[in-house]
This record gives structure tokens, sequence and C-alpha cells, in this order.
């Protein structure tokens, strides 16, 4: 188990400081698959070079299994990182950078070389064993530092965006065989990416991070249907946003006021919701579309775009607000409407989560 | 209509021209010339006469005595050969010693500050090779700064006497060649990928290890340039050891000299410059051969 407490970190001097990390905190649990999941420049290298000792926090604790880890320099803590550029060494073999890691804590050598098949055989790259790193493809070279890291079998495994060189298809691929892997090591994992449907897929769970700050941490689905603020909402997934009035909360649930006048129900926070105006968060997936009469929101079909799997209306509500949702592809469907019909927007029950304004 | 092929290769013989000349006129030239004077006999005042003999390479080596025609080895020779080298291994391992810290930390600091660091290093480099020797004199010399320091603060009472010994030359070569060292690895360095530093760390390689297994092998072509580039002249110097080691511990650089100028004996000087060579090129062969072995080895 990892813990980070009120981790902070300021780079820069008295005048012109930058805050990488604003307190962060979040409790790992062993054997997780723990995602980091956040825009560009939010702070999700610096907190793994934290925990890898590369980086000394302004302040805040890091302990894993209880023992302080600020206190000890890199090679001290059982921790490996699987890096972005992946940093093979160019002046040694496969085989060698992967034993690297035990011949640093002076294993046997009969021990490292057994280490080091099975990781070959682990990562399927047996048949490249001597080959120099220089000479395999990025995909291999990408086996060759996940081996490398496992192979010390290290308490924690960092991952900074392994997959983010790889083509789609390689990705795909390397995602399920990171899952398969972690199952097998039993190694908690902290990976770091800023493609959502990664973390979606992959995670056990995931922080959402912005600003050096986590927002949210959560299941994928209690990040996906779930999101606590609009930074959250908007980040993972496409969502729609619509001012509304809260008239009352009670159960996780509340009362609205849609711009309307239509009143419906919807999931809030668990930790209530003031009364007043609020910001709803609608999935386009959890909405379709329906006869404009009676229905709560309505408006004009504004462009209609076919996705293959689905087709995405844009409906223009009333008052300008624009609104899309999705709607999945029967087979030998024909398109029904056209850009410019006046359509009304159906809200399954439950759809939507109250966020605060 | 001209064969284009033929044209081709004609320019490509026109582009080559010029390196041609220089190397047949700039570096063949005199070497043929240094090469057909060791093997004439001396002129009374200097120059040679246009008469076989092989006593130039002879005298390398040997003594034959005037009157009793002993053949006895050239003992001062040897030693100066011996000075020579050690000297120049001296100096090139002194400036790696200092050398490769220095890149390292300029490689280390932010890429705006490390031009001006580079140029502190090679500022020293645009100075007269005549004028720095002399700093070096007048920091060690009996009344110089270093002693003039140590008697002031009471450390010692006599002065030390370091000008004019091993050490001076020792010293004033690390300190004019120094640039020659760090600029290679230097470069080397500032290509090399600082991630598999932090690679290094995170598999559990102390801050030697780390050095020994990951910086020394990938800034290795570096060292190899630093190295030639500070052994080769060191073992040729001609000033420093002039000027700092007076004139009794001489190099070869030194005996070069004294044949073509006091000791009037060309053929000789020639000889030794050849020797020079040979011994330039032979250390340099097995430095690479073994550079390169540990190499293939590791590989
Ligand atoms: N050594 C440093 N000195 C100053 N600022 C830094 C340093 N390292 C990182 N930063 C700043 O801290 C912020 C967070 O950087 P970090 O590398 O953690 O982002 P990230 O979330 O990993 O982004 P990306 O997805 O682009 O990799 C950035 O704004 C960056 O400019
Ligand atoms: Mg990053």
């Amino acid at each position: 188990m990892i813990e980070i407490d009120r981790v902070r970190k300021e780079f820069g001097d008295g005048t012109d400081t930058f805050i990488a990390l604003d307190d962060v905190s979040v409790t790992i649990r062993e054997n997780e698959f723990f995602t980091l999941l956040g825009p560009s420049g939010c702070g999700k290298t610096t907190l793994l070079r934290v925990i890898a000792g590369f980086v000394d926090p302004t302040a805040g604790r890091v302990t894993l299994d209880g023992q302080d880890l600020l206190g000890l320099p890199p090679f001290r803590r059982p921790v490996n990182t699987v890096f972005q550029s992946y940093a093979l060494f160019p002046h040694m073999t496969v085989a060698e950078n992967i034993g690297f890691g035990l011949q640093m804590l002076n294993r046997p050598k009969a021990e490292v070389k057994q280490t080091v098949d099975e990781m070959l055989a682990l990562v399927k790259m047996t048949q490249m064993a001597g080959r120099r790193t220089s000479e395999i493809s990025g995909g291999q070279q990408q086996r060759v530092a996940l081996a490398r890291a496992l192979a010390p079998r290290p308490k924690l495994l960092l991952l900074d965006e392994p997959l983010s060189a790889l083509d789609y298809k390689l990705r795909k691929e390397m995602q399920l065989e990171l899952k398969r892997l972690q199952a097998e090591t039993g190694i908690t994992f902290i990976f770091v990416t800023h493609d959502q449907e990664e973390a979606l897929t992959m995670s056990d769970r995931i922080a959402v991070m912005n600003g050096g700050q986590i927002r949210q941490i959560g299941g994928p689905r209690e990040i996906y249907d779930r999101p606590t603020d609009r930074f959250v909402a908007d980040f993972i997934g496409e969502t729609n946003f619509l001012a509304v009035e809260v008239l009352d909360f009670a159960d996780e649930q509340a009362r609205l006021r849609l711009p309307s006048g239509a009143e419906i129900a919807a999931h809030a926070p668990a930790e209530g919701i003031p009364r007043g105006a609020a910001t709803l968060a609608i999935r386009p997936e959890h909405t379709s579309l329906c006869d404009p009469e009676g229905a709560a929101l309505k408006g004009k079909l504004s462009d209609i775009v076919y996705f293959g799997t689905d087709t995405h209306y844009h409906v223009a509500l009333d008052g300008d607000t624009r609104f899309v949702l999705r709607e999945q592809n029967q087979p030998g469907g024909h398109e029904a409407r056209a850009v410019g019909d006046t359509v009304g927007v159906r809200l399954a029950p439950g759809t939507g989560q109250v966020l605060r304004d | 209509m001209p064969d284009p092929a033929r044209r081709e290769t004609r320019n490509r013989w026109l582009l080559l021209t010029p390196t041609l000349v220089v190397l047949l006129f700039a570096a063949s030239g005199p070497l043929i010339i240094v090469l057909i004077y060791s093997f004439l006999t001396p002129g009374d005042y200097g120059g040679v006469v246009w008469k076989f003999s092989l006593d130039g390479w002879f005298n390398v080596l040997f003594n034959r005595d005037f009157f009793t025609d002993q053949v006895t080895f050239a003992d001062a020779h040897l030693s100066i050969f011996w000075r020579s080298i050690k000297l120049s291994v001296l100096t090139t391992i002194l400036t790696f010693i200092f050398g490769f810290p220095t890149a390292y930390f300029i490689a280390t600091r932010p890429r705006a500050k490390r031009d001006l660091w580079m140029l502190l290093i090679m500022i020293p480099f645009w100075t007269n090779l005549l004028i720095r020797t002399f700093a070096v004199m007048e920091l060690i010399r009996n009344e110089g700064t270093i002693n003039t320091l140590l008697m002031r603060l009471g450390i010692i009472h006599e002065p030390i006497q370091m000008l004019f010994t091993e050490f001076a030359i020792l010293l004033g070569m690390t300190y004019v060649y120094l640039p020659l060292m760090v600029l290679p690895i230097y470069a080397s360095m500032e290509r090399m990928d600082f991630n598999l530093v932090e690679a290094g760390y995170d598999l559990y390689a102390t801050r030697w290890q780390v050095l020994r297994r990951v910086i020394l092998p990938l800034v290795k072509p570096g060292v190899i340039a630093g190295s030639i580039l500070v052994f080769v002249p060191s073992l040729g110097a001609y000033v420093t050891p002039r000027v700092l080691g007076g004139g009794t511990d001489l190099m070869i650089g030194n005996l070069i000299e004294l044949q073509f100028g006091q000791g009037r004996n060309w053929p000789l000087g020639a000889a030794l410059s050849l020797t020079l060579l040979v011994i330039v090129t032979v250390a340099l062969l097995f430095y690479v051969r073994t550079a390169g072995e540990e190499d293939s080895h590791h590989g």
C-alpha cells in the first residue's frame, strides 16, 4: 500500500514559483492498477518522479507499506519505472538490459539468468535476447522496458505513458498485455496516461488530475457516470452541460428545473447540493431523440454526423444551448430526420449528474 | 556529347583536388623529406650532406665511443623517451580525472548556461601557449604565488622546489591540454540521454555504478577522442617542458629541437622525429585496440 500525503512541489525560486503538485493525497492499494489521468502539464510525471525519487517534494510524505520513501535515494526504493522514452541502455543487449537491476542488487549469476529468461518469456522476447536495443522495433523496446522494470520484482511499478509512442493496433495489444502482466505478477501499477479511453479500460481506479491537483478518485464507472466537478465531466468523454436550478435534494437525488420549465430528477453528489443555480452534466449516449411534444428538452436539429457505429445529432436547444446526443445505428436503418427538424430530447430516468457551480 | 558517367568521375576528381594537394604537400611532402634526411650525413654547420648513412638511425638508440668504437645504449635518449611517454600518459590520465567531472558538470547545467561554461573553459585556449606556460611558472617558482602564500601562512619555511621538475612539466601540460579533454567528452555527454542515468538509479545502481556501467560506456567515444587529442601533442610537447622543465628534464620534442639547433645533427633529428611518429602510432593502435576490445566484450 502506498500512501501519498499532502505532497506539494513548487518549481522555481522565491518570486517566480510554479506549483506543479498542489497538496496531492491518495492511497493506492496492494495489487491495484491505478491510473493518473489528466491533461498535459497537470503534474502526472512530477508525481511519479516524486515517488521514484528523482524529484524532492517541497512538502508532504510518501510511504510504501509503512516505510518512508522520501528519505531514500532512488536506488534504495523498491520501486521501478517504465520510462516514457523507454530509456533502454543502448550499449547493452536486450538480456543485459533486463538483468541490469538484478545485477545491481548483487543477485547470484544463476538467479539473474533464470529471472532474465523468465522475463524474456513473459514479454515474448526470448528470440531477441541477444539483440541490441537499437535493433528491435518500438513495440519490442516497450516490452523490454517493461521486462527490465519487472525483473527485480519491485513492490510498485510506475509507468509514464508507456504506450503513447505506439500505433493504435499495437497499443490495444499492449494494453491487454499490461493487464495480463499485472495480474500475473501481482505488482501494484501506477499508470500515467492522458488518454481517457485507455484509463477507463485498464484501471481499477483512476485519479483525474488538473493543475497539480487531484480532482476526483474513483473506479472507471464512477468517474464516467458520476463526475464530481465540471472539469472531470468535461475531460472524460463528451458531456452536455445545462444550466439548471436545484429545487430539492434528498438521498443523492436532486429535483431540478430545466430552463424550459420542465422538472426532472437527477443524481447528485452524496454530500448534497445547495438549492439554486447548478450545472447538469448529461452524456450524449444516455439520451435519445423523441417527439418534441411534451419533451423535457426540445430544439432544432443543426447537424447530423454519421460515425459508423452511431450517429451524433447536434441540437440547438431553445435558448441557444448546443446539445449533442448519440444514437446507435440499427441494421438497414435509414435517416428519418433532417437538419432543421424540430426534435425533442428524451432523458432516460436517472440520467445526468448535478454539479456544483 | 561527353559520357555522363565519365563526367561524373572527372567532377569527383576535381572536387577532391584540394584535399589531395593538401595531403601531398602539407602531410606527405615534409614527411618524405624528413625520411630522406634521416638517411643522410650531417653537415658540419647543420644541414645535410647528400651521402647515404645509417648513423642517424643508429644514434637514436646507440652510442659509438669516439675512440674505442665501443657500442653502448644511448641512455640519455632512452630516459628521454621514457620520460616523454610517462609524462604524456600521466597528463592524459590527469586531464581525464579533472576533465571528466568538468564536462559532466557543464553537461548537467541548464542548456542556456552551458555555452557560457564552455566559453570559460575555452578562453585560456585562445591565449598564446607561451603566455599560459609562463603563468604556470609564475605560480610555482620559488618566489611565486604558491610558495609565497604557503610561507606567509607559516605552513612551510623553505620554498618548495617545484619549477624545473617533472612535476612542473606535468602540471603545465595538464593545464594546457585540459580543454582538449573536456571538449570531446562534453560533446558526447551532451548527446547522451540523461534518462538513461535515471534509469540506472531506478534499477538500483549506486552513483558509482551508474558512472561505471552507464555514463562511461556511453561517453566512451568522447573519452577516446579526448585521450588522443591530449596524448599526441603531449608526447611531442616542446614549449612546456622547455620552460617548466628547465634545461634538465627534456622530452622528445626538446631532444629533436636540440639536434636541429646546437647539436647540428639533422639526420639524427629527422630519425628522432620519425621515432616519435612511430611511438605515437603504436600507442594509438594499442589504445584504440584495447578500448575497442572492451567494447565488443560488453556487447
Ligand atoms: N524541472 C522543472 N522545472 C520547472 N518546471 C517544471 C519542471 N518539471 C516540470 N515542470 C512543470 O511542472 C508542470 C507539470 O509537469 P509534468 O511533467 O508533471 O506534467 P505531465 O502531467 O506529466 O504532462 P505531460 O502529459 O505533458 O507529460 C509543467 O507545467 C512543467 O512545465
Ligand atoms: Mg509527463
